[in-house]
């Protein structure tokens, strides 16, 4: 599996509150809540963004509120992936539950800018920039991690273990 | 290897004798939280997963309380929702209007959580219940599925940072500036995947309101959970209160923590948490004048009783600044009750404030005390990201009862100072 699009940069401790602002928090809706991603921080972010492009960050993505709704609406954006120097433990941990791909990667998070063409391959955890031609490797999740999202999230992985009692 | 207090507990709920940082783990769990916005997220994976019942229906607590009374039709749906998911799998602790607090201050109060308990919760601040000496940690809408539908958790288990507490608060001081110092001097991901382990001879001196409201707090540095041990303070408060039998676990004397920080509690002084991160601290009186136009005094951090009686013993017989609009919020229906009995709500109105129902409200931006651009809210509450209380262009500094309560009779960011 991998993805490949356009890069949009983003600083440290991005928090829930400027992924999906609690005001639109009514509705469970995420096509409908996907329209506000990222507005109170970069306006410009759902205009632009197209199917498989990359977030990159710093420290801290996704810290602050439990919502679910934060890394939901920028899988429904159509982001295929993001990467960050390290992420908040519930985005985390959601993100993996509702099937965004997230990595970590120091060095990327660096180095990678703004508008920069990049791929990503969540098997191996290898991340090109195809802007500069250079390649960086993040950690791949471990096994029980790795069988969450093959299965499509957690609770499809569940309902597969129960099968298998 | 010795174990931490987190680790102890985590080990006990899943079955092993000894568990190591790092190590994933399967836990069973005692309670599995929700609210009116992520349980009807979490209502929908559910079903779309094809579950037909909760694994036990005493174990789940749904709360009403971020949007409640419900702020317009759309809220109003996420409720009924909620309500009819309760109705149908017959869920013992669902608190609808009239019953409900804001959760974190509910559910200790109701004895619905007790120390020893490995608790999950789609709300971030969930980790507020270690202040009784449970595990207890915020996670998201699917993990409330899943704890809902198996009554199950995975985690890693955590590492550890050890805080030894000494001396005892100085009266203009409370938890809340406890917490907010140690957020600025170790950061908003100071505690990244870790837990807080509060010790020390400094916790006699805290009240269990401090600790419910250090505890809420650790999720601001990033933490998994904040903890402290069981003591007497804990017992007196657990005492007829709790429905399921308390579980006391200590840390091991030979426990291995990846840092140890000492905190002078006599020392503390109150601290302001600027815009925009709750780590940018800066002692109240050093400030210098930054007018407000609102206070909020209230929330999952700072809408308990104490927090009321601070409030009550600064504005009593005294007048909100003009131009300021001063809301307080009490926690819960019993917080509530104890101000109208105590004359307290006749105080806060006399003064000049208003009072509300409980509801998590403007500490999220949702309603009841919404900021304008360029308007700026000293506040109780816990989070002062961008636009959290509002405008982009407004801002939120966050500050302990005494603080918020002192600044709405002066207009400006003010250090209580007692007469």
């Amino acid at each position: 599996m991998n993805t490949q699009g356009k890069v949009f940069k983003y600083p440290d401790n991005v928090d829930t509150d400027v992924i999906i602002p609690a005001r639109y928090l009514n509705t469970p809706d995420a096509k409908e809540l996907s329209l506000h991603c990222m507005e109170d921080i970069d306006t410009e972010f759902v205009k632009n963004v197209k199917i498989g492009d990359v977030m990159v960050a710093g420290w801290n993505f996704g810290c602050g509120s439990s919502r679910e709704h934060a890394p939901l609406v920028i899988k429904t954006c159509g982001t295929g992936c993001v990467i960050a120097k390290s992420f908040a433990r519930i985005f985390y941990r959601n993100a993996i539950n509702i099937g965004l791909p997230i990595l970590e990667c120091e060095e990327a998070a660096e180095e990678i800018k703004a508008n920069d063409e990049v791929n990503v391959d969540f098997d191996t955890g290898i991340i090109t920039d195809i802007t500069t031609g250079k390649t960086y490797k993040a950690q791949p999740f471990p096994p029980f991690i790795q069988n969450i999202i093959k299965n499509g999230g957690l609770l499809k992985s569940l309902k597969e273990g129960e099968k298998n009692d | 290897m010795g174990m931490t207090l987190t680790q102890k507990i985590l080990a006990h709920h899943a079955g092993l004798d000894t568990v190591v940082a790092g190590q994933l783990i399967n836990a069973k769990l005692d309670i599995v939280l929700g609210n009116d916005i992520t349980t009807p997220v979490a209502v929908n994976e559910f079903k779309k997963a094809g579950f037909e019942k909760v694994f036990d229906k005493d174990k789940v607590a749904i709360v009403l309380d971020h949007f409640v009374p419900n702020k317009d039709i759309k809220a109003a749906e996420q409720s009924k929702t909620c309500r009819e998911f309760a109705c149908s799998h017959c869920v013992s602790h669902f608190y609808d209007v009239g019953k409900m607090g804001i959760e974190h201050a509910l559910l200790p109060e109701q004895g619905v959580v007790t120390a020893g308990d490995c608790i999950i919760g789609a709300d971030s601040h969930t980790c507020t219940y270690g202040a009784l000496g449970a595990f207890s940690t915020g996670v998201g809408s699917t993990d409330m599925a899943a704890g809902m539908a198996t009554s199950m958790a995975w985690f890693k288990v955590p590492s550890a940072i050890k805080f030894n507490l000494t001396g005892k608060l100085p009266s203009n001081c409370s938890g809340k500036d406890v917490i907010l110092t140690i957020i600025g001097k170790i950061g908003v991901d100071g505690a990244l995947y870790k837990s807080m382990e509060f010790t020390g001879d400094g916790v006699k001196n805290l009240s269990m309101d401090d600790r419910l409201c250090i505890c809420n707090m650790a999720i601001e540095a990033g933490a998994k959970n904040g903890i402290f041990p069981v003591d007497e303070v804990t017992k007196e408060y657990m005492k007829d209160r709790c429905e399921r039998k308390p579980v006391i676990f200590e840390a091991d004397e030979d426990a291995e923590y990846e840092k140890e920080i000492d905190i002078d509690l006599s020392k503390i002084v109150p601290v302001v948490a600027c815009p925009h991160l709750p780590e940018n601290t800066h002692p109240a009186n050093e400030l210098g004048s930054i007018k407000i136009d609102q206070v909020v005094i209230g929330s999952c951090t700072n809408g308990r009783m104490e927090d009321m009686e601070t409030a009550y013993k600064i504005l009593n017989g005294k007048k909100v600044a003009d131009g300021v609009r001063c809301i307080i919020i009490p926690g819960t229906m019993q917080i509530l009750r104890e101000c109208v009995e105590r004359g307290w709500y006749t105080a806060f109105i006399d003064a000049g404030a208003i009072v509300s129902t409980p509801t998590c409200g403007p500490c999220l931006g949702g309603y009841m005390g919404i900021l304008a651009a360029g308007e700026k809210c000293i506040a109780t509450t816990n989070r002062n990201f961008v636009g959290r209380m509002g405008h982009v262009e407004s801002e939120v500094y966050l500050a302990s009862p005494h603080t918020a309560t002192a600044s709405a009779l002066t207009g400006y960011i003010t250090e209580y100072k007692e007469a």
